[in-house]
């Protein structure tokens, strides 16, 4: 016959904890591989940003290079909008080679993938804007996405 | 005789690792950019001839150098824009003042529904400011938006998010965004 006998008081085992920091170090490796320290430095006041509501998110950021518009930081060169590629100032006819620079260092397959992101400050004029694109056009760069925040379209 | 070293206590490892695991917390940007995605169009030939549009299939959106909006000649609030894009893309067969329409059939479910041959042409100043830009461009799209989920209401009795890959693609090529930019006119600088 089946005994059904409790054995005393069963103390529950302390929970091991041996294991824990490498727990920890798994997540501080998951942190370190996804983090991004820098962009870049930027040069121009790009934000903020205008808003907009019927917006998309902007996916494959390695497929994605920005071009930034806006007044310079230094207050010394002035207010008027300035062009930022990569780490500086740029002229619209430097986009041309700088396109052409993104493209040489992406797979050629994904090359019909790229998107150039317009961000821009929200004071802007479009004339600065205009010649960009136009620019784009130019050199077939057509898909671009205009970055913009989260919000109401009425509030800009 | 040596000396036996004593084990170096490694009790305080994982709060070291919690250290690092919080540094790398706080830095981390994982933020998504969000924006309207657009499609420029190719570069406009030398030779190539401007399309005739018929005046009743356009509907002109101007922003001048002051962001003052104006629809087909009149001045308008930028809170009226998505209604007035929406009202002149729905299709109206029988009215002469509105775009032509013509009748299109389209797979999965939808059927032969009149489609409008209306276009928006959307014209801005060098001197208009991006937000302003931004703004129309979004009104714009919310007005295609809107007529979008009501066909996939009319149709499956669905919310866009909710329809299937399929159903999607047919829904943006019997809702296309009749958006055109017109090419910046180069006005002479005094």
């Amino acid at each position: 016959m089946a005994k059904f006998r409790k054995e005393g008081k069963k103390e529950v085992p302390q929970v091991s904890t041996s294991s824990l920091p490498d727990i920890v170090y798994m997540l501080i490796f998951f942190f370190m591989i996804t983090t991004t320290m820098r962009d870049v430095e930027l040069k121009v006041k790009s934000s903020p940003l205008p808003k907009a509501s019927e917006i998309q998110k902007l996916e494959h950021k390695a497929l994605v290079s920005s071009i930034y518009i806006g007044a310079p930081r230094d207050t010394k060169l002035g207010t008027e909008s300035r062009i930022q590629l990569d780490d500086a100032f740029a002229t619209t006819e430097q986009i041309a080679d700088w396109i052409q620079k993104e493209r040489d260092s992406r797979n050629p397959a994904d090359i019909p993938l790229l998107t150039t992101a317009l961000k821009v400050h929200k004071d802007t004029r479009m004339g600065i804007v205009t010649d960009v694109k136009q620019e784009l056009r130019k050199v077939s760069a057509f898909r671009i996405n205009y970055t913009t925040l989260k919000g109401s379209a009425l509030e800009n | 005789m040596a000396r036996k070293t004593p084990e170096i206590n490694s009790s305080s490892q994982a709060d070291i690792a919690f250290l690092l695991l919080c540094f790398f917390l706080m830095t981390t940007s994982m933020d998504v950019d969000y924006g309207i995605t657009r499609r420029l169009p190719p570069p406009v030939q030398a030779e190539q001839e401007d399309t005739k549009v018929k005046e009743r299939n356009v509907m002109n959106v101007m922003v001048n150098k002051s962001d003052k909006l104006l629809v087909n000649g009149r001045p308008c609030d930028i809170s009226m824009l998505k209604d007035l894009a929406k009202d002149f893309m729905t299709p109206r067969p029988n009215d002469e003042t509105a775009p032509e329409t013509e009748d299109k059939t389209f797979g999965e479910g939808i059927g032969t529904i009149k489609m409008s041959k209306g276009v928006i042409s959307l014209q801005n100043d060098r001197g208009t400011s991006y937000a302003m830009y931004i703004s129309v461009q979004n009104e714009l799209a919310r007005a295609f938006n809107e007529m979008k989920a009501d066909l996939a209401k009319k149709t499956w009795g669905k919310t866009l998010e909710q329809l299937t890959e399929d159903q999607t693609k047919v829904i943006n090529e019997a809702v296309p965004v009749r958006v055109s930019e017109a090419e910046p006119v180069d006005y002479k600088k005094d």
